[in-house]
């Protein structure tokens, strides 16, 4: 038997990367802005979600995907406040991953404004994987603490958005917003950073007034 | 830990390589990881391990170069290397900075056996 080397350079990633691209194209040519909620577990995706939710329905047709290991409750949750939504089960994996939310996309209505994927809660392997969304927002909870950034730095690397969540919160606990912001920035300083309260409603006007925005750009770029 | 999953995508490439080189064994696979990767090189090979049983590659090393965190700045052009995360220039603290490597997830090259 011969050996041979063989010179391969790909990226390890490359096909999730292709699929993500395909994605992408397609939902952006339909005017559809993809948002890719990332965090840890308990931070309040689903609950922002439903705030976002409230805000913009009335107005705008929307789309979301729930992804979970097990359970079909956030999509649940989703769809009682009468926005249609679809829930990837992983089985176990710790993230989405672009072909999961391919096999989805022919059944995302193509008049749709928004679309929203709140990923597996995670801090570390979703920011890996580019589902093929046109924003990418990180959440961290006040009660998680404000020294996240540094020890997750991929996720906030590769977000355009900070969303700080449950800042009602902020009083009671050993929490700066002043050091969670800095951290943050000091890791991408391209971050638009947005502090929210599901409870109360802070900030989330501020927050839905900005996929607004970066919605009309996408449709004007694609008019 | 999403290593197992990273592995799985390599073998989809290996597998591949294998055909369109009518390979019968596996050799040697060399993986660039940076260090921004998301991507710990300890579990990648715990991974890669475990994976690798019943397939060509069953007896194959994995070898993986760790590729620092490298960057230079976009308004002073100095290259540094930053093991912090920390996105700001050391000499003028710009932000406005170029990554230049540290993010790979690379598979470089493999060595295989064919009659």
């Amino acid at each position: 038997m011969e050996k041979k080397e063989l010179v391969v350079l790909e990226e390890i990633l490359g096909s999730n990367k292709k699929i993500a691209a395909e994605i992408r194209k397609k939902l952006e040519q339909e005017g559809i802005l993809t948002v890719n909620f990332l965090s840890s577990p308990g931070s309040g995706k689903t609950t922002l979600l439903e705030r976002i939710v409230e805000v913009l329905k009335p107005a705008h047709k929307l789309a979301v995907i729930e992804g979970d290991i097990e359970t079909e409750r956030d999509a649940e949750r989703i769809r009682q406040k009468g926005v249609p939504a679809w829930q990837i089960t992983t089985g176990g994996a710790c993230h989405l991953e672009a072909k999961m939310v391919a096999r989805i996309l022919s059944k995302i209505p193509a008049e749709t404004h928004l679309l929203f994927i709140e990923n597996v809660g995670n801090l570390v392997c979703p920011a890996s994987y580019d589902l093929g969304e046109s924003l990418r927002c990180v959440l961290l909870s006040a009660p998680e603490g404000d020294d996240k950034p540094k020890k997750y730095p991929k996720a906030f690397l590769t977000a355009d958005c900070l969303i700080i969540t449950k800042a009602d919160l902020v009083p009671l606990l050993p929490f700066s917003l002043e050091q969670a912001k800095k951290e943050a920035l000091e890791i991408n300083p391209r971050l638009h950073v947005f502090v929210t309260s599901a409870l109360k409603g802070e900030g989330i006007q501020e927050l839905v007034q900005f996929f607004l925005a970066r919605r009309k750009e996408l449709t004007q770029r694609h008019a | 830990m999403h290593e197992l999953s990273i592995v799985a995508s390599l073998f989809e490439i290996l597998e591949e390589k294998s055909r369109e080189q009518r390979a019968q064994k596996i050799v040697l696979v060399k993986l660039k990881i940076g260090k921004l990767s998301g991507v710990v090189s300890e579990f990648l090979q715990t991974a890669f391990d475990a994976y690798k049983r019943e397939t060509l590659a069953s007896e194959a090393i994995l070898e993986i170069e760790e590729i620092p965190l490298r960057i230079k700045c976009q308004t002073c052009q100095a290259e540094f290397i930053r093991e912090d995360f920390i996105f700001i220039c050391p000499l003028c603290k710009s932000t406005e900075l170029k990554i230049l490597s540290g993010t790979e997830l690379f598979l470089e090259k493999i060595e295989l056996l064919r009659d």
